[in-house]
């Protein structure tokens, strides 16, 4: 089929490809920029593994086709430490409160909370399960994951002291 | 888990959307929010030659109050939608019903006008545009009709429009002061398509009889339906004398088709279903009597 061209920011640097349109975000992000953080678990939009930032919005880069991310701003877990390496609030809270086993979940988990965090500094139980509803663990039982994004809020509004 | 090949086109303006449909006929399939399209196309249980992404015409997009009615394009975003004053103000059932679909990551791609298009029994917007008498605003090349609600969903992902119309917008009707809104659904997860769920509408005169009543039902039938023996039962009557089991009982006995799945026998969902109605009932007559 005829090939489109994309142009996609992604993590801030421009990428651009021809692609065809039927090659979704989530294989674009991996294939053709090398970016292999996002994961593909379920392919059609269950599982929450592949989610990333577009324009600061958290989707499923597997429900989305790269010519529909055209211009836009894509942020994929690669983004979301800092240009040193030094984790963000959000991916050292897991890390200390064991919010990951396998880690397969993880980038999802870490897009999502990133996204949660910034519309709701300072969510409840309740709120932070209906917003991580749309992710699958398959070894933590998500007790770990609920306190890493207490503790990241805790972390981030010291941070914004 | 890849979609087969098609071809993509993305047009600037709706008149361009109408003339690629009209073209292509069956071959070509409208493409919006596509979390319920590009899951299809992933597992191939649909496949089409062309795509017609309409989630960058402008004009589809936005919310607008007027003339008592709040129309709302037809490519707006849920997350859109749910975060939406005017909409919480004129049109609370929207509102109520916006955290029940998929998750927030859904609902900032997922669109209005695509759910309801889509058709599935189990969409809640649908259950809302029946339950309040939406009038869906349908441009082809033959020019722009309404289509009502309850004339719009005819069978399984399955609507009213020919190949070559384009829902543009839905026009939701804003009820009186004396209102009372809730939606209620039951899925063994949230965010999972319900096994049953309910959006009741009630509105109640001076004297605290209900004037108008909606109720809309969702996963209940091969299409989104309503609850017209329960609506039609409490015309008139005072809300102190009606129970809430009664109107979940009067909902769901008119349902011919009630599905049976893993999820369920069709006798469990139509408990189900009657129990999200009763209590979606309570929640909207006592938020209606305290207005």
């Amino acid at each position: 089929m005829h090939e489109w061209p994309v142009q996609v920011s992604v993590n801030g640097r421009p990428t651009q490809a021809s692609v065809e349109p039927r090659l979704t975000l989530a294989d674009y992000l991996r294939e053709r920029c090398g970016l292999t953080g996002t994961h593909l678990g379920c392919e059609h939009g269950a599982c929450g593994a592949c989610t990333v930032l577009v324009d600061g919005q958290a989707v499923r880069s597997c429900l989305m086709f790269a010519v529909q991310a055209d211009g836009c701003e894509v942020t994929t877990v690669e983004g979301i430490a800092s240009e040193d390496g030094e984790l963000s609030p959000v991916q050292s809270a897991l890390r200390e409160c064991h919010g990951l086993q396998c880690g397969f979940c993880t980038p999802g988990f870490v897009v999502s909370i990133t996204a949660l965090l910034r519309d709701n500094p300072k969510p409840t139980d309740e709120e932070i399960r209906e917003g991580l509803s749309g992710n699958f663990c398959r070894c933590t039982g998500y007790q770990g994951i609920v306190n890493a994004v207490h503790r990241a809020a805790e972390v981030n509004a010291e941070v914004l002291g | 888990m890849k979609a087969a090949a098609f071809a993509y086109h993305r047009p600037d303006a709706v008149e361009e959307a109408v003339d690629l449909l009209a073209e292509f006929g069956d071959d070509a399939k409208i493409l919006a929010g596509g979390q319920s399209l590009v899951p299809m196309l992933a597992m191939r249980l649909t496949h089409f030659d062309n795509l017609v992404d309409i989630s960058r015409i402008d004009e589809l997009v936005g919310i607008d109050l007027c003339d008592g009615e709040i129309r709302i394009g037809a490519a707006t975003p849920h997350a859109f939608v749910g975060m939406d004053d005017e909409v919480a103000d004129s049109v609370p059932l929207l509102t109520l019903a916006t955290p029940y679909i998929g998750h927030f990551q859904i609902r900032t791609r997922g669109t209005l006008g695509g759910a309801i298009a889509h058709a599935d029994p189990a969409a809640e917007y649908a259950a809302v545009a029946l339950a309040l008498d939406a009038q869906m605003e349908a441009v082809s090349p033959r020019g722009t009709r309404d289509i009502p609600a309850k004339e719009f969903f005819t069978g399984l992902w399955e609507n009213s429009m020919a190949t070559d119309e384009i829902l543009t917008a839905v026009r939701f009707p804003v009820w009186g002061a004396r209102s009372g809104f809730a939606v209620e659904e039951f899925a063994r997860r949230h965010g999972d398509f319900a096994i049953a769920g309910a959006a009741v509408a009630v509105e109640l005169d001076d004297d605290s009889r209900v004037s108008r009543c909606g109720i809309g039902l969702l996963g209940l039938g091969s299409t989104p339906l309503r609850g017209s023996p329960a609506e039609e039962a409490v015309i008139g009557r005072s809300v102190d004398e009606i129970t809430a089991d009664e109107i979940g009982q009067l909902a769901i006995s008119a349902l011919a088709e009630i599905p049976a799945d893993l999820q369920g026998s069709a006798t469990y969902r139509a408990g189900v279903g009657a129990t999200m109605v009763a209590r979606a009932w309570k929640s909207a007559t006592a938020e209606a009597s305290n207005a």
